[in-house]
């Protein structure tokens, strides 16, 4: 498995991505030990001309990369715990509905219905405008608008293990209806579950952005999103101020994505050797 | 002749899906006496699969009656019929797909002796290796992950986790179909030996009349849902009176054709 | 005898990332309008020797020695001038295109007909594998077909081009026995009107005897030997033949157990 990923070039690149986002986040503390939002020189400092602000300063003289690097920091914890509650929720719901069947099924497959009819950051939007941004809030609302993908992929996995023969087996030796589920049929859907978490944390790490800059995010906190919303006002002066954070995203979201391509594709791989 | 192990009464089942119905079993009876095999012979779709299954109540019928030593299968459930599941097993067609692929010989086999208590946990690892030692495999198999091991030696698990809970009946669903022809015989020949030594019954469900010749007792031919013939099989294999049984007998080809039989 | 369609020489195929070569040092020749039956059990080689044949081996095998196509004097292309028939045709055939549709778009590619025509020719093919009711069959999808007719259209197919030679991999072992028989007495006759050499990729030698002219047993990659149908099931050269011939079940094989009830 590990050394057929390795040999996919979209993961290894991926990868690559990932462990310098995470790198950064986890660094950002000693890096920059300073607060972010402190103001450090003359306003609107334009990058790469003095060698102590790299990368130059915002509207209110506050160092720019101290600000990304924070915010890389911000964006990972934000999505991965959104991702994480997603998963969890999507997997106890998923599994639930298509292990039991029947009206059980229905109705939970109807309340996950409902809420992919809602765009899931209107979800996200209304239910921080109405509770308040802090950080808890928002991981929240980010992981109500998509842990239906979880959900319906681990109720479609239950159903196809459901009728495999071995699930029969067990019943055969007479194993337990919740030994069943938790030996035979859980741990086996679960690598494809895990392997949309990649995809799961991408969306996050967008959605949070989007909640910044639209001023919903934990105002004690650097986000990429606040920064790019900040450099809007002067966005035809100083272009960098939301270029930068910009070109953070990108590469964050096209490492989380090209890693979960290379993960799906050695997952399908080991499937059909299997 | 003495009480039946099994008996089948009237056993129907219907599949709908999608507005279409397909009559898998219509009305099948059949029984079984201690220290016999009955084979259950019939082109693809005829519902021999599904009889085994419903056996087992791996499908539950719409009506009749399943009765082991008496006690109605399909109306039992919950904790007691798990108890009566000791007494039938199953071997499956394709024994890579009949096991977690998470899981490991020894713990395959392992599994019934706990859930039924047969063995306390001190001394099952005895146990597994005497169970495998009896179908011909080494002890040290049990250490090894199901897909490590060829596909011969995944059916002679599958019979040990069978033979875990000292069963009276074991349904043989296809169980020699997917193997080797050298490996089939061996495996045939083990199965007839525990029949021998433990007095088990099997219901050998096959469509090939020419293996279920070779072990079985009586021959149960179906078609179409329903059991068209049966009897002592040679007298069936050498006179069917069917159209499905003439079928059967006539696809069986020769090892040695005379030239003038040559299409 | 008469000339030879193929011959395979010094032919070894390696997978990759496998210890032992699939194929090893096989020389073969397979003759113009021969039925020839490669037999042998799992992991023999057998139908890795198809898709040599074929030229379809994975990308990543690697493959030495020569096969060549004296019988054709240009080098072959499967689909044209081979036919290919698998084992699952539930795999082989496209779920979601109707049977017409798939068995046409062989023929408008192979022989360059337009659909009206190839359309003409998809009906022709079905009646020639005798599935019953060609005009209707055309509009049904795979799924709404059994197993054996299934496999009927999936031989439509192979043949839609007029191959030369037909590979038949483990055609009929997904099948039930009465089927098996079925498909295994159309292919024979598919062959004699057409023309066609036929390769037979089965484990089942008994299968093979029934309607083969030579046989090549294989096994772990190597060929243990080929000769007339009736010289290597009558008298097997190799002891590893001989235990395939004596694994046979038929109905004259004394059986295990007694018939009475005991």
């Amino acid at each position: 498995m590990l050394a057929r990923l390795s040999r996919s070039p979209e993961a290894m690149v991926g990868l690559v991505l990932i462990a310098l986002f995470a790198a950064t986040a986890l660094m950002a503390p000693w890096l920059f030990p300073r607060d972010p939002l402190a103001i450090v020189g003359r306003p609107l400092l334009a990058p790469f001309t003095d060698a102590a602000l790299p990368l130059g300063t915002d509207r209110l003289g506050r160092n720019v990369l101290a600000q990304l690097v924070h915010g890389a920091r911000a964006s990972l914890l934000v999505s991965v715990s959104a991702a994480l509650v997603a998963i969890l929720a999507g997997m106890v719901v998923g599994t639930l509905a298509g292990l039991a069947g029947g009206l059980v099924d229905e109705v939970l497959m109807r309340i996950v219905d409902a809420f992919q009819i809602v765009p899931g950051f209107l979800l996200a939007l209304a239910f921080v405008s109405v509770i308040g941004p802090s950080l808890p809030i928002v991981v929240l609302a980010i992981a109500l608008g998509v842990w239906t993908a979880p959900a319906r992929l681990a109720r479609a996995e239950v159903l196809s293990i459901r009728e495999r023969d071995y699930v029969a087996a067990a019943r055969v030796i007479g194993m337990h209806p919740l030994e069943i589920a938790l030996r035979e049929v859980l741990p086996n859907a679960l690598p494809p579950v895990l392997a949309l978490s990649a995809v799961l944390v991408a969306a996050a790490v967008l959605t949070e952005a989007a909640l910044s800059f639209l001023g919903l995010g934990d105002p004690n906190i650097v986000t990429w999103g606040s920064m790019i919303a900040e450099g809007r006002n002067v966005l035809r002066s100083a272009p960098s101020l939301s270029i930068f954070p910009g070109i953070a995203l990108v590469i964050a979201v096209l490492g989380v994505y090209l890693f979960s391509e290379g993960l799906s594709g050695a997952l399908a791989n080991r499937r059909v050797r299997a | 002749m003495s009480a039946p192990v099994l008996e089948v009464a009237g056993v129907s089942k219907v599949f709908r899906s999608g507005g279409r119905q397909v009559v898998a079993l219509d009305g099948v009876s059949l029984a079984l006496a201690r220290g016999e095999t009955l084979g259950l012979v019939g082109p693809s779709g005829s519902g021999k699969s599904t009889l085994a299954r419903a056996v087992l109540r791996l499908v539950e019928p719409d009506s009749g009656a399943i009765r082991f030593h008496g006690h109605d299968l399909l109306a039992t459930g919950g904790g007691a019929l798990r108890r009566l599941r000791k007494g039938l097993q199953m071997v499956f067609q394709d024994p890579l797909a009949a096991f977690n692929p998470r899981t490991n010989v020894g713990t395959a086999i392992a599994d019934p002796l706990r859930i039924h208590a047969i063995v306390p946990a001190a001394a099952r690892r005895a146990a597994v290796a005497r169970l495998l030692d009896r179908v011909g495999l080494p002890a040290a198999l049990a250490s090894r992950a199901i897909h490590e091991i060829s596909g011969g030696q995944r059916q002679r698990v599958a019979i040990a986790r069978a033979l875990a809970t000292e069963p009276e009946l074991i349904v043989l669903d296809e169980a020699v179909s997917a193997l080797d022809v050298t490996i089939r015989n061996r495996i045939l020949a083990l199965l007839v030996d525990l029949q021998r030594e433990r007095g088990l019954c099997y219901l050998f469900v096959s469509h090939d009349i020419a293996v279920v010749r070779a072990v079985a007792h009586r021959v149960a031919i179906m078609d179409h849902g329903v059991i068209v013939e049966s009897g002592p099989t040679p007298a069936i294999v050498a006179a069917p009176a069917s159209a499905t049984g003439r079928a059967l007998v006539a696809a069986v080809p020769r090892l040695l054709p005379s030239p003038d039989s040559l299409p | 005898m008469s000339a030879p369609l193929l011959t395979i020489a010094g032919l070894g195929v390696r997978y990759a990332g496998a210890a032992e070569p699939a194929l090893a040092g096989v020389d073969l020749a397979v003759a113009e309008g021969e039925r020839l039956a490669i037999v042998g059990e799992s992991g023999s080689g057998k139908s890795t020797l198809a898709l040599a044949i074929a030229g379809l081996l994975p990308a990543g095998a690697r493959r030495e020695g020569r096969i060549d196509w004296p019988g054709l004097g240009h080098a072959p292309g499967a689909g044209r001038d081979i036919g290919l028939v698998f084992q699952d045709p539930g795999s082989s055939l496209n779920p979601v295109l109707r049977v017409g549709e798939q068995v046409a778009e062989v023929a408008r590619r192979h022989r360059h007909l337009g659909w009206p025509a190839a359309f003409a020719r998809a009906t022709e093919l079905l009646a020639q594998v005798r599935l019953p009711d060609p005009p209707r069959l055309l509009r049904a999808f795979p799924h709404q077909l059994s197993g054996g007719q299934r496999q009927r259209v999936a031989i439509a197919e192979a043949i839609a081009a007029d191959p030369r030679l037909l590979i038949a991999d483990e055609a009929t072992s997904a099948l039930d026995t009465i089927v098996q028989a079925e498909i295994v007495e159309l292919l024979d006759t598919l062959v004699r009107e057409r023309g066609m050499t036929l390769v037979f990729v089965t484990h089942d030698i008994a299968l093979a005897g029934r309607f083969a002219d030579r046989i090549a047993v294989f096994e772990k990659g190597r060929l243990m030997e080929a000769g007339p149908a009736a010289a290597v099931l009558g008298r097997p050269a190799t002891a590893y033949t001989a235990s395939l011939v004596a694994s046979h079940i038929g109905l004259d094989t004394p059986p295990l157990v007694g018939g009475a009830t005991p």
